[in-house]
């Protein structure tokens, strides 16, 4: 059966890390519509506060600071669709970003830990990049499969 | 905006250091000026980083923690983590951070912090 969209939002800001906090709070008071868990909501906090920092800490280095795209869907089957877009570098090895402990800024203290976190803590994870032009990634996280 | 507080209080052999707020790459480069500031002029033989207040932690927390323990082996101390909620254990566990550094929880965790008291 095909799943229908109940709600959707679109959410634009400037790539600093003030709004790390304020990314993290806006989806996750948008998916409370779909009546996740506690669990599930710190789990999708996290998921966006990786993939946000991703975007303000390496997507705009050393080039002008430009925006982070975030657009959600609601579906009936209460699974959230969630892209997040910045028209930043591109990552170039995709792959290796999603080993855990890679890192292009070792000094930054980092941990190298951001997607490989993502992907175990989301159901569905995927990643377009092109150099110069951006990244695309697009999160999927069904909820209330695991009611106590 | 400051989303997270961090207070260091050391007995001259023991220091705890203690967090609260969101650990965020925003958040995280202030609680380590904070920490690195302590440890520079305490010298603790121990770090107890009470996290019993975290109310959000992602990777970054993770990237401060493991700089705090290094920076606590090069000093010939010792990094140990205290009460995290579950949200951060989940990271922690993640990271298998539990592997590398020592978590304590309940009622060791509360002795612990009268010790310092």
């Amino acid at each position: 059966m095909k799943k229908t969209v109940i709600n959707q939002m679109r959410l634009e800001f400037v790539a600093i890390s003030e709004n790390e906090c304020f990314a993290r709070q806006v989806v996750s008071a948008f998916a409370a519509e779909l009546d996740p868990t506690l669990e599930e909501i710190a789990d999708l906090r996290v998921i966006i506060s990786e993939a946000v920092t991703n975007c303000i800490v390496h997507a705009y280095k050393g080039r002008p600071i430009g925006t982070v795209d975030i657009a959600v869907r609601c579906y009936d089957d209460r699974t959230l669709r969630i892209r997040i877009r910045d028209r930043g570098c591109g990552i170039s090895d995709i792959e290796r970003c999603m080993e855990p402990l890679y890192t292009t800024d070792p000094d930054g203290e980092r941990g190298g830990m951001g997607f490989p976190i993502m992907k175990s803590l989301a159901d569905k994870l995927s990643v377009v990049s092109h150099p110069d032009k951006g990244t695309l990634i697009t999160i999927t996280k069904k909820f209330g499969r695991h009611d106590a | 905006m400051k989303t997270a507080g961090v207070k260091c209080e050391s007995d001259g052999k023991v220091m705890t250091v203690t967090i609260d707020g969101d650990i965020d790459h925003h958040s995280a480069k202030y609680i380590r000026e904070q920490i690195d500031k302590a440890i520079f002029y305490c010298r603790p033989k121990e770090m107890i980083m009470e996290l019993g207040e975290v109310s959000f932690m992602d990777s970054s927390g993770l990237g401060l923690i493991l700089g705090r323990f290094t920076k606590m082996r090069e000093l010939g101390g010792k990094l140990i983590l205290s009460n995290p909620t579950k949200q951060t254990e989940k990271i922690l566990s993640l990271a298998g951070i539990g592997k590398l550094i020592e978590i304590i929880r309940g009622e060791k965790a509360s002795a612990s912090g009268k010790a310092k008291a």
